[in-house]
């Protein structure tokens, strides 16, 4: 992979999608930012864990303490995982800052700090993330054993450093972090005058329960199910890019039908998730008819999963070397008409959304990110597409079966929830157009095969377009001689991404417009959290 | 527009299911737990729904409640928005250790006699998450649990049995 100004030697990983590592000096750590970020790529994930130990460049003679930190950049030819070894000095351990060229950058390395024990020197916000004080300072959970529990204190929450603004008639409103409505919980400081919000601060980890440390107690093959529930949304896009890591990791090809049976389950994922958020959309604009409607649908929607996959939400489906059911002849029909059916009826209430003068009022030009503030920002997947950042993997780096089926991307200018409407409109119609693509084109075969795991140590990857957004798993195994172990296993959301544009896109909007914009993002908590 | 509107709901119809059947007994009984909860609550149930570190998953379940199917507010079964109002509690997720605090604080202020009911594996024995330096596993080792409905997450079906039967155990004791 070619990216001017940056000359490393790098290692391509087995993987569908196009990924290569490499190791870098602090100094080429910083010119990698700065040279993806001219040659217009992005930040796709940053977190830190113990020294690695592939390639022979760790291993047992290692101090302890020693650390490594992780970036992987995205451009349009593929991905690039950087991994910076850091060894203890005075300060600790540290590493050069890269939020001032990424943005996004800032909460991932304040929480890489909390839970590894690595500070990104020159950093401007270095305030805790995810630790609300609840564990023992000094407690580094991916740097430490974790069959030792730390000693339980009482826990002490931290009073969190809210930036406050000042001025005549301002005045706060604090939301959360247990919500009105059925959703995850989280913080929402909100700074207005009258109606108008002035600025928006979140407070996010209420939902952080240690899943990165829990993947490491767990066996390689059974920690796909821990995956499939790192975001409950995005189940299958989770385990489909775990899988894929172990896959890369062990230098598996599963068969090809395996694959075609993953993408058809993708694919009904982003149709549930979209169905469920344009019925809250038009609820959230006081328009009940869309919820009522909606939710019928999706309710269709996942009883017809439950028929053709045994799961509602198709958890656990999804398993390493391949899929853990096939689909039968006579489930092929049943599931085309599903299609056709519930397709209609989005038709119609597309129509309906469209001429309807009340929702595009609340809808049009409100939550507005410009495609300029997108950009500086690394606003991604789905919200990203409505605000021309045209990245989706599916078209970028086509992998079996998407490389057969020339997926359209759905992308609009405006930037404001009537966009974030239509991609998902758009999205629900080509997915539907993919599904009945691969129930009629699918290969026969074997829909699973065996994971043989290697003697050395080695590291994999897996990079999958959710329906919310790329997922990007890295996963290092310890070799033969400790049981293949899971060394560290990072599982990075596009809401880490998006989470701070939310931000940035209420700004000068009124209150009541809030979940109207926040769910016409609807960022995940928990995936976020971990 | 609104004659669209109109010809759509008219097309859809009506597609509310019955209410399940709780275990021994069938449809009377859900009736005569409707009856049982306006005398004991004087009011119908208000349930306030706490997610306290799940993935999400259970939400969405619950939130299918809400859909035409279910049809949860034609039972008398209503989510409200603060505990105050609210006669139960339902749980989900194994109980982080961010969000301790913020439960201990809800189910106080959830006005007696209240009810809860742990949603879903994680809520019921912390599930796969478990017990960590981050989470306090299942919720009653944080708020005493009055029902638990297992599954991952359980089908709305079953929550709303899970609700029922939280309901019906009260009204018995």
């Amino acid at each position: 992979m070619q990216i001017p100004g940056l000359e490393i030697a790098q290692v391509a990983l087995s993987a569908p999608v196009p990924i290569w590592h490499a190791h870098v000096t602090a100094v080429q750590w910083q010119t990698a930012a700065a040279a993806v970020r001219n040659a217009g790529g992005r930040l796709v994930a940053l977190w830190a864990g113990p020294m690695d130990n592939v390639d022979g460049s760790g291993g047992s003679g290692l101090p302890p303490e020693a650390a490594c930190i992780c970036a992987v950049y995205g451009t349009l030819e593929g991905a690039l995982w950087l991994s910076l070894p850091l060894a203890r000095e005075d300060a600790g351990l540290v590493y050069p800052d890269v939020s001032a060229v990424f943005p996004a950058a800032s909460r991932m390395q304040r929480a890489a700090a909390e839970l590894s024990g690595v500070r990104a020197q020159g950093a401007g916000d270095t305030r805790p993330w995810l630790d609300h004080g609840a564990w023992p300072d000094g407690y580094y959970p991916l740097q430490q054993n974790p069959g030792q529990l730390p000693v339980p204190q009482p826990a002490d929450l931290i009073n969190y450093p809210f930036v406050r603004v000042e001025g005549d008639g301002v005045h706060e409103i604090a939301v959360g972090p247990v919500h009105a409505g059925i959703i995850e919980p989280g913080h929402f400081r909100f700074s207005v005058v009258g109606e108008k919000v002035l600025r928006l601060e979140q407070r996010l980890g209420y939902t952080h329960k240690g899943t990165e440390q829990r993947m490491t107690q767990l066996p390689p093959l059974q920690a796909a199910r821990l995956a499939g529930r790192v975001s409950g949304d995005s189940t299958v896009a989770y385990a489909w890019a775990y899988c894929m890591a172990l896959e890369s990791a062990t230098q598996t090809t599963i068969p090809a039908r395996a694959t075609w049976l993953r993408a058809i389950m993708l694919e009904r994922e982003r149709i549930a998730n979209h169905l469920g958020d344009l019925g809250a959309l038009g609820n959230d604009a006081a328009f009940a008819f869309g919820l009522a409607q909606f939710s019928r649908l999706r309710e269709d929607w996942l009883r017809g999963s439950m028929r053709a996959f045994g799961h509602r939400l198709m958890m656990d489906c999804v398993v390493p070397g391949g899929v853990n059911a096939d689909l039968q002849p006579e489930q092929i029909g049943p599931l085309m008409q599903l299609c056709d059916g519930v397709e209609k009826e989005v038709h119609a209430l597309f129509a309906i959304y469209e001429a309807h003068p009340g929702l595009q009022d609340r809808f049009l030009t409100t939550g507005r990110v410009t495609p300029a503030l997108a950009s500086r920002l690394g606003l991604t997947g789905l919200a990203g597409r409505a605000s021309s950042q045209t990245w989706d993997l599916r078209c970028d780096h086509p992998w079996v079966p998407y490389s057969e089926l020339q997926v359209v991307m759905a992308t609009h200018n405006n930037g404001d929830v009537a966009a974030r409407v239509l991609v998902r409109f758009e999205e629900i119609f080509e997915s539907m157009r993919l599904i009945r693509r691969m129930l009629s084109d699918m290969p026969a075969g074997a829909v699973h095969c065996d994971v043989v795991f290697p003697h050395e140590a080695v590291r994999g990857a897996g990079w999958v377009e959710g329906w919310r957004g790329e997922l990007f798993v890295a996963l290092e195994l310890a070799g033969a001689d400790q049981g293949n172990r899971i060394r560290r296993c990072h599982l990075h959301d596009p809401s880490w991404q998006n989470w701070p544009v939310l931000e940035h896109a209420i700004m000068g909007n009124i209150v009541p417009d809030f979940p109207l914009i926040n769910k016409s993002f609807n960022l995940s908590y928990s995936g976020h959290d971990l | 527009m609104i004659w669209r509107v109109i010809r759509q709901i008219g097309k859809t119809g009506i597609c509310t299911e019955p209410a399940p059947d709780i275990g021994e007994a069938a449809q009377a009984e859900v009736a005569r737990i409707q009856t049982e909860l306006l005398t004991i609550l004087g009011q119908a149930l208000t349930i306030r729904e706490v997610d306290a570190g799940s993935c999400n998953g259970c939400e969405l379940e619950i939130n299918a409640l809400g859909n035409p199917y279910y049809n949860l507010e034609g039972l008398g079964i209503k989510f409200v928005a603060s505990p105050r109002h609210a006669d139960m509690l339902l749980v989900t997720g194994p109980v982080s250790r961010n969000m301790e605090t913020a439960l201990k604080r809800t189910f106080d202020a959830t006005p007696q006699p209240r009810l809860v009911v742990a949603v879903g594996d994680c809520g019921c024995d912390g599930g796969i998450f478990g017990e960590s330096y981050a989470t306090c596993g299942r919720v009653a080792n944080v708020i005493p649990v009055d029902e638990v409905v297992p599954g991952c997450p359980p089908a709305p079906i079953d929550i709303l049995r899970g609700i029922l039967k939280a309901v019906r155990r009260r009204v018995r004791v």
